[in-house]
């Protein structure tokens, strides 16, 4: 555990020495807002809730977790620190447990520097703040989903440009298979369970329910399952790489 | 005396091009050992994977009986490793990149402060310590990286041509660095100096085309060159090879 947190501390310190994480969660910041006010209508729909702050937000993690994650391994391969790193007597899985949980951290400073919203909607109205919770939620999970996506694929490359847009690509695949704009491709010729195991993958659909303040035991296990497979397979990447060189 | 490093039947292909073919040595405590041979003849390639860094093709790496490949937490515990060109984390200072490679190491207390002062001061780095590494010279990488290597006190010292871009100050500096603590220790050196070999090394191993050519003392080599000369057997042994090959 010592070990796992010396290297997120690592990871840490290189995302706040750098203007990594600062632009990240500036950038994020004036986005959601203005999303929020003037994509959202926040006042518009006189409505004490966060609805039109929350559905932008998986649109913009689609972009932003795999800024935040291009250059966790990408880095490390183009820098050669990969090979200092993996001589070190520790467990490959510790490293890549390390660098989720440092670019989660990222996010998630950049999601509690919302709460002022959240507070403002409080001062305004009287909104269900347990469904407000529930979708800061959705939230972490999702970013924790795209975060565990993007260091995975960035353990491919030293490439932080092709770590960044294959993890784009990814996350939106993730994000949009419960829309109809991917199901039709498969309603011709796929059967009905097939279909409803894509739309099930979805991270809009799940985000949804979770931001409606609906929290489903199968939305946790599918979030968990679905950062531990990434996790597993970056794992094994790096492993199979002793292999290749 | 059983060997500190046993080294059997390693090879390592990579895309069907044999790097490393079937090189067989051990390595006893004490021993300084010169690992010599022409650009491409796969010094690196065997030293990634003493280390741990690479998965032999076939063969066997074994670490104070520990085969790294079963063993590799417990066997890369007992190694300290100089990677080619010192790969470190140029946004760290060599302060705070020290004390993550002491908290990585699991060194605790006291013993953290006295190993940490020592690896300073062996490798001269007090002036530089709040510098971040990428402002430093070539040669004080070199030294950082070399620092990291002897932080904790490790039976084995792996060292990838340790004094490239130093000057001969710093050359004779490092020498005399490992002439003190090689009696305790097992060193392997890989190195295009053929002086470095008559300073340091008890040892000589020249490999070509990933073979083992020659394995004998630096005293018994020069005795074999016609001129007396080391170089001159060197270029006559590894040209022999690359015609051949």
């Amino acid at each position: 555990m010592n070990i796992i947190f010396s290297l997120t501390k690592r990871e840490l310190v290189n995302y706040f020495t750098t203007p990594i994480a600062y632009v990240f969660i500036v950038v994020f910041l004036l986005l959601s807002q203005a999303f929020t006010f003037y994509l959202g209508h926040f006042f518009g729909r006189n409505e004490a809730d966060l609805m039109a702050f929350f559905s932008f937000i998986p649109w913009l993690y689609v972009v932003f977790i795999p800024a935040i994650t291009m250059q966790s391994f990408a880095q490390e391969h183009k820098m050669g620190t990969t090979e200092l790193l993996l001589t070190l007597p520790i467990a490959t899985y510790q490293v890549v447990i390390a660098k989720f949980i440092a670019a989660w951290v990222v996010s998630i400073v950049a999601l509690l520097l919302t709460i002022p919203l959240w507070i403002t909607v409080n001062y305004l109205g009287d909104p269900d703040n347990g469904v407000i919770l529930a979708g800061y939620m959705g939230c972490l999970f999702v970013s924790g989903g795209f975060a565990a996506v993007g260091i995975c694929l960035s353990s491919l490359t030293s490439n932080q440009v092709i770590a960044f847009v294959s993890s784009v690509l990814v996350c939106l695949l993730f994000l949009l298979c419960g829309l109809p704009l991917v199901l039709d491709i498969f309603q011709g010729f796929a059967p009905l369970w097939l279909l409803d195991t894509i739309s099930q993958f979805s991270f809009l659909t799940h985000f949804a329910s979770l931001s409606k303040g609906l929290l489903d035991s199968r939305t946790l296990v599918y979030f968990v399952t679905f950062i531990g497979f990434w996790l597993y397979a970056n794992t094994v990447i790096l492993e199979y790489k002793k292999n290749a060189g | 005396m059983d060997a500190i490093i046993s080294i059997s039947q390693l090879s390592k292909h990579f895309n069907g091009i044999t790097v490393v073919d079937n090189l067989s040595f051990d390595v006893q405590r004490g021993e300084v050992l010169g690992f010599l041979g022409p650009n491409g003849a796969g010094k690196s390639t065997t030293m990634k994977m003493i280390t741990g860094f690479l998965t032999p093709s076939a063969g066997q790496v074994l670490i104070e009986g520990m085969d790294m490949q079963i063993y590799p937490t417990a066997a890369k515990r007992l190694l300290g490793y100089l990677p080619e060109g010192a790969p470190l984390y140029a946004d760290m200072t060599v302060s705070q990149f020290l004390h993550f490679m002491a908290d990585i190491r699991q060194l605790e207390g006291n013993y953290k402060k006295q190993r940490l002062d020592y690896a300073i001061d062996k490798t001269h780095l007090d002036t530089v310590l709040h510098q971040t590494i990428d402002t430093l010279s070539k040669g004080f990488k070199r030294r950082v990286g070399l620092a990291q290597a002897i932080l904790h006190d490790p039976a084995i010292l792996i060292l990838d041509e340790p004094t490239d871009g130093l000057d001969p100050n710093q050359k004779q500096e490092v020498r005399q660095l490992l002439a003190e603590i090689a009696s305790e220790k097992a060193i392997i050196i890989s190195t295009h100096l053929l002086e470095e070999v008559d300073a340091i090394c008890t040892r000589a191993l020249i490999i070509a085309g990933g073979k083992l050519i020659k394995d004998s003392s630096p005293q018994a080599l020069r005795s074999q060159s016609p001129s007396g000369r080391l170089d001159d057997l060197f270029r006559q042994l590894t040209s022999e090879k690359q015609t051949r090959n």
